[in-house]
């Protein structure tokens, strides 16, 4: 862990605490006005929300009387619920999956390497670059000849695959930081492989696989690729769904900020609290 | 090491392998079989609305994809994409990684609020910017605009790629700011102080400490932003579908446009491997230096 040193330094005199004072207070006015500016699109997004259509074409105001009426024309309209029930299946599903293929995998790396779990490791890694568009035309195909092409199926399918060498790698840092003696003072006691893992190594590593399954979580359910490709209207996630309002005649501000506002709100949550631990994942362990 | 190691390899070697088979073989499969099929179909003649025509076609795709000015619009268009939001968020992450670690009231929230665009899907970050934001009469910007007397400009209209640059930005600067903020944690906060009792100013201190210190984390945000941002889709496919004309098809939407809407199997998988080239040339430094990560 690293521990941070931020003690500042002593003022050395009354001109000089003024001069830091002030220094303080135009870098809080700065930071502030930064992030603000970053944030007004979701912040607008929200209070659009909470308008009537009119009003939310009409000059942009902060005064106006809030209403969930775009709420409710949401989920009766186009039936919100069903996208977003989609969103959850195929992303805790997908996690679900991944995690399961993923933590054997990440038990041998860390706790039996052999000479080929560097180049393993490496060559998971680049299976990530391969661009989906590259493959596109072919999973495409199958999907079409096997009958997936519409099913929540078959994003899960993908979604694990696409996931799993994040979370195999995420996993593998997670358990090569566990200290080694607790699992040999295991052994020593005759537990088995099966209990080492069930009963030490994961309790122990459980919130490294916790924040490991919320990235794959989040991941999943902001990918915008084959959602769109894949799915038509039965197993359509959310992403596709917000789609669904860029087309002329759907042009309904306040709905479309309703839904979207439910559909990135529990994401985003997830989101700040594993901050931390997403630069790990997305970084693959290169920038600690 | 313990006699139980050296004992235990053949034994250990095995059940490493066993328990590594699942996740290898199904990744190995979901790369090598796409991948063998894309560049299959790159040589066939495969086109689902003339099923008659059908076998080797040699170079052909390639020929006709490379000879389509298309091609060359939607290579110079990704490049654009790729450049400008690189820029744009490399260097605005790098300085509000700066402006964020310094310590402030609110410091925590105001961070939270920064990095929050990372987290919104990619449908609504365009959608929301399209129409809220840059809608030509009722949009925020052009509200602004009048509100100080310049003219509302009809950002998809006049300025498509510009428009697709700014979202894109939008989404990932908060991305090269996490990752740099994260980075900035293990600057050595000691040298900064022995340079500034040097006298050293905060430029200075930016130039010849900070930044080198930070040349790692932005080499990998460089990288893994090139990957992503090589084949950006969703926030084309809802705001300007390519156009007008081509003014905002990149190589993933050429792809899209040519595999699922031409229906042109070959052509789109000539296209494809296009793309996978350019990203393993990208691929290779990364991986490179995540090698050189692990052996430390």
């Amino acid at each position: 862990m690293t521990t941070l040193n931020s003690k500042t330094a002593a003022p050395h005199s009354v001109s000089g605490w003024r001069s830091a004072q002030s220094k303080r207070a135009i870098i809080t006015v700065l930071g502030w006005s930064v992030a603000l500016v970053i944030f007004f699109p979701i912040f607008w997004m929200i209070l659009t929300g909470f308008k009537t259509e009119s009003a939310a074409i009409a000059d942009p105001t902060l005064i106006f009387s809030p209403t969930l009426e775009s709420y409710q024309a949401v989920q009766a309209r186009s039936g919100y619920t069903r996208f977003a029930l989609n969103s959850v299946v195929v992303a805790f599903g997908s996690t679900f999956f991944a995690l399961l293929i993923a933590i054997p995998s990440a038990y041998a790396m860390a706790f039996l390497p052999t000479k080929r779990t560097k180049g393993t490791l490496l060559w998971m890694l680049s299976t990530k670059m391969l661009p989906s568009v590259g493959v596109l035309v072919p999973i495409y195909l199958i999907f079409r000849d096997v009958g997936l092409l519409d099913t929540r199926t078959g994003l899960i399918i993908v979604y694990t695959l696409m996931n799993l060498p994040i979370v195999v790698w995420m996993l593998y840092t997670f358990f090569k930081d566990m200290p080694k003696d607790i699992l040999e003072a295991g052994r020593m006691d005759g537990a088995s492989t099966l209990q080492e893992v069930c009963f030490l190594l994961l309790p122990l590593t459980l919130p490294g696989i916790a924040s490991t399954g919320l990235l794959s979580v989040i991941l999943s359910w902001n990918e915008a690729f084959w959602s769109l490709n894949l799915t038509t209207s039965n197993a359509a996630p959310l992403t596709a769904y917000i789609a669904s309002f860029s087309s002329p005649e759907g042009l309904f501000w306040a709905k479309l900020s309703a839904a979207s506002t439910m559909a990135i709100a529990p994401i985003l949550i997830l989101g700040w609290m594993t901050q931390k631990q997403m630069v790990r994942g997305l970084t693959f362990g290169a920038v600690k | 090491m313990t006699k139980t190691r050296a004992s235990g390899r053949t034994v250990g070697g095995l059940r490493t392998l066993s328990l590594q088979a699942p996740a290898v073989t199904l990744l190995l499969l979901w790369m090598i079989v796409p991948l063998g099929m894309t560049l299959w179909f790159s040589f066939q003649y495969y086109n689902l609305l003339m099923p008659g025509m059908t076998g080797f076609a040699g170079l052909e795709n390639y020929e006709y994809l490379l000879t389509d000015p298309a091609l060359w619009a939607a290579m110079g268009n990704t490049l654009l994409l790729v450049g400008w939001v690189l820029a744009i968020t490399v260097v605005g992450g790098t300085l509000l990684a700066v402006l964020f670690q310094q310590e402030f009231a609110g410091r925590g929230i105001a961070r939270v609020l920064a990095i929050s665009p990372f987290f919104v899907m990619p449908t609504v970050s365009a959608l929301v910017w399209k129409n809220m934001m840059m809608h030509p009469s009722n949009g925020v910007l052009a509200w602004l605009a009048e509100s100080i007397g310049l003219p509302a400009v009809d950002w998809f209209s006049s300025l498509p790629l510009t428009s697709i640059v700014i979202i894109v930005a939008w989404q990932w600067l908060p991305f090269a700011l996490l990752i740099l903020l994260t980075a900035m944690q293990s600057l050595d906060e000691d040298q900064v102080e022995a340079a500034r009792m040097d006298g050293a100013g905060p430029v200075a201190i930016f130039f010849f400490i900070t930044l080198p210190h930070l040349k790692r984390a932005i080499s990998v945000v460089i990288m893994i932003e090139m990957i992503f941002l090589l084949t950006i889709f969703a926030e084309i496919f809802v705001t300007t579908s390519g156009g007008p004309g081509l003014a905002t098809t990149n190589l993933a939407y050429l792809i899209y446009i040519r595999a699922l809407l031409d229906f042109d199997v070959g052509t789109a998988s000539a296209g494809g491997v296009i793309a996978i080239i350019l990203a393993n040339i990208v691929a290779i430094f990364l991986v490179r230096m995540v090698a050189k990560n692990l052996e430390e």
